[in-house]
């Protein structure tokens, strides 16, 4: 009896492991790199969100919303943390349609630190028009919402090599070996020095890739920061509240019996 | 029970507990004769009001800032996120609360399963909890529709239309459900009403569940009866307090690290994209807690029978107490029935895992012989097992050595561990 149980077990368990080995042939392995935000004490490396936000703005901006952010967002604590007037000046260059005012018009006036980032289309038909018929997915919480987080977003920018053979491609499709289908309608947005850092960092494909997730990380999750600090706290207090636990119970439970 | 005669020692207590007996009931808790062997197993009971208590909370708050609109949703629950203060220790406490709840109540259910404590006279307690459970998922899904992103969406949609299997008024249903032709607005709106109405409704059932566990008292791992009081037991305060409090400070260590550190890992990445009615997301999953079900719905190759599989599983588990037809309780005593129970634990795993995977070939093939296993294991191999097993002598008490060489309860304590 025990042992058909026992071989029941193994034949299950050695199914899941081959099944799971299966899946995983599947997958392909994501580039990464050493990002400041990973980890317990993870903190966003504040230089690369600024030079990210220079990114996005110079070169995803045109196609990619972050809807929802605000330009005060980046000159909050745990952010890129650029001075109040810098966030002021950005804010700026951007208009927005705002009013009624009391004689009852719309009026377009530069944007404020307490407005949304502004989209790049009307709507979302525009933006799709506008790309062949792809939408540019809002880039605010991207990172959460592709598995594989920041490593993914990463390896699809440094993802575009020539198709293979036998791979035909339609006008206006490319060919990224990270993205599901291996096929992207968005061109390879990055190429070395396409932009030049006000930091003076050399702008290098890997770099500009590494600084924009960095920065979409934060958009992601902009308490990051906080969440990790208040985190290490919260677990150090537990344990030691479970320490103080646990010889109360062992001095009170002493009195029943001596092993609890 | 022993505090019917329970007197406060005050002239104002006394007045007061003649006309609402809260004092009585106090001291009733307070003394309330428990097994002093009980193992941890047994503190996820107070894990779990932990857990209820601390959704209700973290969810009343985060409804004062959620907005339940298609075109709202999903934006108010960035804004908890980014803009109400510690709203993103909100959301993540509340949305990880919902998998550590289901982690405790599984482990609390196969704690019941594994020393019998679903037998007589403890079955009230038993088809409660299963109430309970079955809320509980009704509860988490609704929850999980809210945010309104895609696999909230898709969720409802596959689930809600399960009903379209019912013959004939099957659509009828759904459209009711609905409150419309598809999963809409009106949907929205009704799964955030009942998403707020059902944890209270849990609430009163556990009030009863704990009501109904204080008439027989606590099984206990040898799975007795006991005198109580007695030697063999002590008095919940400050005894199973204590206990209760440390196992519960070691489940928030655990909690925080998924709260603090994996927020977001045992949810699905899709539910970042807004919910889109023109665009099916790959794989269309529940969360981690309903897989099992998941997989026995899609194992049955009809759509009917698969619905009636799934809802069959949670009902084999109300019958429960008539099916396993063994008259000793704890599986410490049931070496058969303990081996059976760990392949009960494996399939219901594997069935967890093939509802995370595609529905197709070795997967579903796998899925179907589990799901297969997962009734057998109820419906044939307990009622059977219970008349034919031959069961080790039953100690009589736990602090007694047991005549006749039956194992002492710290002994076999220690075997179980090491088994």
């Amino acid at each position: 009896m025990k042992n058909i149980i026992k071989s029941i077990c193994f034949i299950f368990l050695s199914l899941i492991f081959l099944s799971q080995n299966i899946f995983a042939e599947e997958k392909k392995k994501l580039l990464t790199t050493d990002w400041s935000f990973k980890g317990y004490f993870g903190k966003f490396d504040r230089a690369s969100l600024q030079r990210g936000y220079q990114v996005y703005a110079e070169v995803c901006a045109s196609c990619h919303s972050l809807k929802y952010l605000s330009y005060r967002n980046l000159a909050e604590k745990g952010g890129p943390e650029f001075s109040k007037e810098q966030a002021k000046a950005i804010a700026a260059n951007f208009e927005v349609t705002d009013g009624p005012n009391d004689d009852g018009d719309m009026f377009v006036r530069p944007a404020k630190l307490s407005d949304k980032f502004v989209n790049p289309y009307q709507n979302d038909k525009e933006a799709m028009a506008s790309n062949g018929g792809a939408y540019p997915p809002d880039m605010s919480v991207l990172i959460k919402a592709r598995s594989g987080g920041a490593d993914y977003i990463y390896s699809l920018l440094l993802g575009y090599e020539d198709p293979p053979n036998d791979v035909i491609l339609d006008e206006g499709v490319y060919y990224n070996k990270y993205m599901y289908g291996n096929m992207i309608k968005m061109p390879n947005p990055l190429s070395d020095d396409l932009i030049e850092y006000n930091d003076g960092t050399k702008a290098t494909e890997e770099q500009m890739a590494k600084d924009l997730v960095t920065f979409l990380a934060w958009t992601a999750e902009p308490h990051l920061e906080a969440r990790h600090k208040i985190g290490f706290k919260a677990i150090i207090y537990l344990i030691i509240l479970s320490i103080l636990a646990y010889f109360s119970m062992k001095r009170l439970w002493s009195r029943v019996e001596p092993e609890v | 029970m022993s505090d019917h005669n329970y007197v406060p020692s005050s002239k104002l207590g006394k007045w007061f507990n003649d006309r609402l007996p809260l004092l009585s009931l106090s001291a009733h808790l307070r003394e309330y004769p428990t097994p002093k062997n009980l193992n941890y197993w047994w503190t996820f009971g107070g894990i779990l009001t932990f857990c209820l208590v601390a959704q209700i909370i973290t969810g009343i708050v985060l409804a004062m800032h959620y907005v339940a609109h298609t075109d709202l949703a999903f934006a108010s629950v960035e804004h908890i996120m980014r803009d109400v203060n510690y709203g993103w220790l909100l959301r993540y406490f509340h949305a990880n609360g919902a998998s550590m709840f289901f982690l405790a109540v599984y482990i609390h259910i196969f704690r019941a399963l594994y020393y019998g404590s679903y037998k007589s006279p403890r079955e009230v307690i038993w088809i409660i909890g299963m109430i309970i459970y079955f809320l509980m998922m009704m509860t988490a899904f609704m929850g999980y529709v809210l945010p309104w992103g895609q696999m909230s969406f898709w969720a409802a949609t596959v689930i809600t239309n399960l009903f379209s299997a019912v013959p004939f008024v099957g659509e009828s249903i759904t459209n009711w459900l609905w409150g419309g032709f598809a999963v809409d607005n009106p949907t929205l709106t009704r799964f955030y009403a009942l998403h707020y109405l059902l944890p209270f409704l849990i609430f009163g059932l556990v009030i009863l569940h704990i009501w109904a566990l204080h008439v027989p008292g606590n099984n206990n791992p040898i799975g007795i009866e006991l005198k109580k009081p007695s030697k063999d037991t002590v008095p919940f305060h400050p005894y199973i307090v204590i206990k209760d409090l440390f196992a519960l400070l070691l489940f928030l260590i655990v909690f925080a690290f998924f709260v603090f550190y994996a927020p977001n890992i045992l949810g699905h990445a899709d539910n970042y994209i807004e919910a889109n009615p023109m665009v099916t997301p790959n794989h269309i999953v529940p969360e981690w807690y309903l897989l099992p079900f998941y997989a026995i719905l899609r194992s049955v190759p009809d759509k009917l029978f698969g619905v009636i599989a799934m809802f069959a599983s949670i009902f084999v588990l109300v019958i429960l107490p008539w099916l396993d037809t063994s008259k000793v309780k704890s599986a410490i005593f049931r070496p058969i029935y303990k081996q059976f129970y760990w392949i009960l634990v494996i399939d219901v795993l594997v069935l967890g895992y093939m509802g995370a995977m595609p529905a197709e070939g070795t997967y579903l093939l796998i899925a179907r012989a589990a799901t297969i296993y997962y009734f057998v294991h109820f419906l044939i191999i307990l009622p059977i097992l219970g008349k034919k097993e031959k069961t080790l002598p039953v100690p009589l008490s736990i602090t007694d050595p047991v005549l006749g060489g039956s194992p002492n309860p710290n002994v076999v304590k220690k075997k179980e561990i090491y088994n």
